[in-house]
């Protein structure tokens, strides 16, 4: 590593003479947002970069938010009116980072370089592609649809796959890509089963005679008045729950899909027809954070997720000094996990920079 | 017919387009807190009459709800209404009332 650095650094030419800006802060979704509004007001100058361009990352297309409903676009307007202070560039991102002393020396894509002292990687997730899972029919069925797909229409209303069907029954397939060691992803993506639990209220809200059916392995509901959604769904919405993981989707002739699961409570299999299938795909490592990782020295975990130093102290640390996380890029978190991540990053880059 | 032998078995899968659920919409009309059932299994453990006579109130709502009214009937014959699972039921389900009320149904369509 050492040696990779000390070639970077020599092959950077001539020292120039920095301009330090504090700190930089890779990816504008709200783990971003936040750590990079609590900086500013422990006074610090922050640039902030995203690849997409727009800030708010996954939330940006999700509508409303458990366990509140809140409007998703509302915590996004809220979060950009904190960071007005900061620099934020969009469709940005680092071409490569050298070492300088104690910080960094950064070439953007937008071709200027700049000197940070501290880096922070808020880079996010990626959503498992459920095309993989190909027994489910993703990209084959139109009858078939993401999570993500879901959030998007109850934003824009104008998916055909919904639009041009009558809807008088739909499932749920939980853990679509997670908790599958096949699929490569062994965890848990910890959101999903709420937010299934919350589209299929949605889902009953917006078409009230049909018939919803969440298929789960286990219904891990966790958080803040996750419980109190699920009771919901099961006294007010007569949503029906069935353990048993599903095991494949067929077409049939009148343009609906045939479910196949086991009951496994029952002990028997059962079959079902469905008008729309909603897959819950999971929360995955980012595809592309292998190049950016290799740049910074930092190293993944098991999980394909960013490593850090401890996964109990020290979640918001790298191993290199200098470089923190905050958010989804160590591992499955809901909005609150992340944004509480992202002021204690905040605090530990506040910590580090004054011991420098 | 010609005597093959053997027999064919009949299908074990339940289709849920199919299940009559008309006792199962009753029993919530009656009791609607059977809807809450997590399938938990407290009430069958703790159940003085399960061990010999198969009752399990999780078994019932269950039954009721894949349309195995036949098996839910025996059950519900072997309960004693001692309301131990009312008491162990995390949901705060009246199982007593609920076993009450299947038994009902199941007696009105007896006649
Ligand atoms: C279907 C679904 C619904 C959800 N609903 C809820 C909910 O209702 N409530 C809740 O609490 N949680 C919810 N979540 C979880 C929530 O989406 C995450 O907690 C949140 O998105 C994490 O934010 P983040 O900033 O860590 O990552 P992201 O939202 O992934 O943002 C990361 C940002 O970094 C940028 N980026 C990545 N790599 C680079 C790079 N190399 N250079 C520059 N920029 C980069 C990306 O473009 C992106 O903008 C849901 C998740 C899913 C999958
Ligand atoms: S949160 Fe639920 S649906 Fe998502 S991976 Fe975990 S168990 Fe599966």
């Amino acid at each position: 590593m050492a040696k990779k650095l000390r070639k970077k650094y020599i092959s950077s030419g001539p020292m120039p003479v920095p301009k330090w800006e504090n700190v930089l802060v890779v990816g504008a979704g709200i783990a971003g947002l936040e750590a990079a509004s609590q900086l500013l007001s422990l006074g610090y100058k922050v640039t902030l970069i995203d690849k997409a361009s727009y800030a708010g990352g996954h939330v940006a297309s999700w509508h409303k938010l458990f366990p509140d409903r809140t409007d998703a676009s509302s915590v996004i307007t809220g979060l950009l009116s904190s960071i007005a202070g900061a620099t934020l560039l969009l469709s940005t991102e680092i071409l490569s980072v050298h070492r300088l002393g104690e910080g960094f020396a950064v070439v953007l894509s937008g071709g200027e370089t700049l000197y940070f002292k501290a880096i922070l990687l808020a880079t996010g997730f990626s959503l498992f592609p459920a095309e993989k899972k190909e027994e489910y029919g993703y990209g084959v069925y139109n009858q078939v649809i993401t999570n993500s797909d879901l959030e998007q229409w109850f934003n824009e209303g104008n998916d055909p796959r919904i639009n041009d069907r009558k809807i008088s029954s739909v499932g749920f397939v939980h853990c679509v890509g997670s908790r599958d060691i096949k699929a490569g992803n062994p965890q848990c993506s910890k959101v999903c089963c709420i937010t299934a639990v919350k589209q299929a209220i949605e889902i009953k809200q917006h078409f009230p005679d049909a018939e919803v059916w969440c298929f789960y392995m286990d219904l891990r509901l966790f958080g803040k008045k996750y419980e109190d959604f699920y009771i919901s769904a099961q006294k007010d919405y007569g949503i029906h729950f069935i353990r048993g993981r599903v095991s494949e989707v067929s077409e049939a002739i009148d343009g609906e899909v045939i479910v196949k699961a086991e009951d496994t409570l029952n002990g028997r299999p059962v079959k079902i027809k469905l008008s729309l299938l909603v897959l819950m795909a999971g929360i995955i490592s980012r595809n592309d954070i292998q190049p950016l990782a290799e740049d910074l020295s930092v190293m993944m975990d098991s999980d394909g997720f960013l490593l850090s130093r401890d996964n109990i102290t020290g979640i918001t640390r790298s191993q290199r000094p200098g470089i923190f996380y905050a958010g989804t890029c160590t591992g499955p978190k809901t909005i609150p996990e992340s944004l509480a991540e992202a002021r204690s990053a905040a605090i530990d880059i506040h910590n580090y920079l004054r011991g420098l | 017919m010609i005597p093959f032998g053997f027999s064919l078995s009949p299908s074990s899968v339940t289709d849920l387009d199919k299940v009559d659920t008309r006792r199962y919409r009753e029993l919530l009309r009656l009791e609607p807190g059977a809807a809450t059932c997590i399938g938990c299994g407290s009430c069958s453990a703790t159940c003085t009459s399960s061990a010999w006579t198969g009752m399990s109130v999780r078994k019932v709502i269950l039954g009721l709800q894949r349309g195995r009214d036949v098996e839910v009937d025996a059950m519900l014959r072997g309960c004693m209404l001692c309301g131990k699972c009312t008491m162990v039921c995390p949901r705060g389900i009246n199982t007593r009332n609920l076993i009450l009320a299947a038994m009902r149904i199941s007696k009105e369509d007896g006649k």
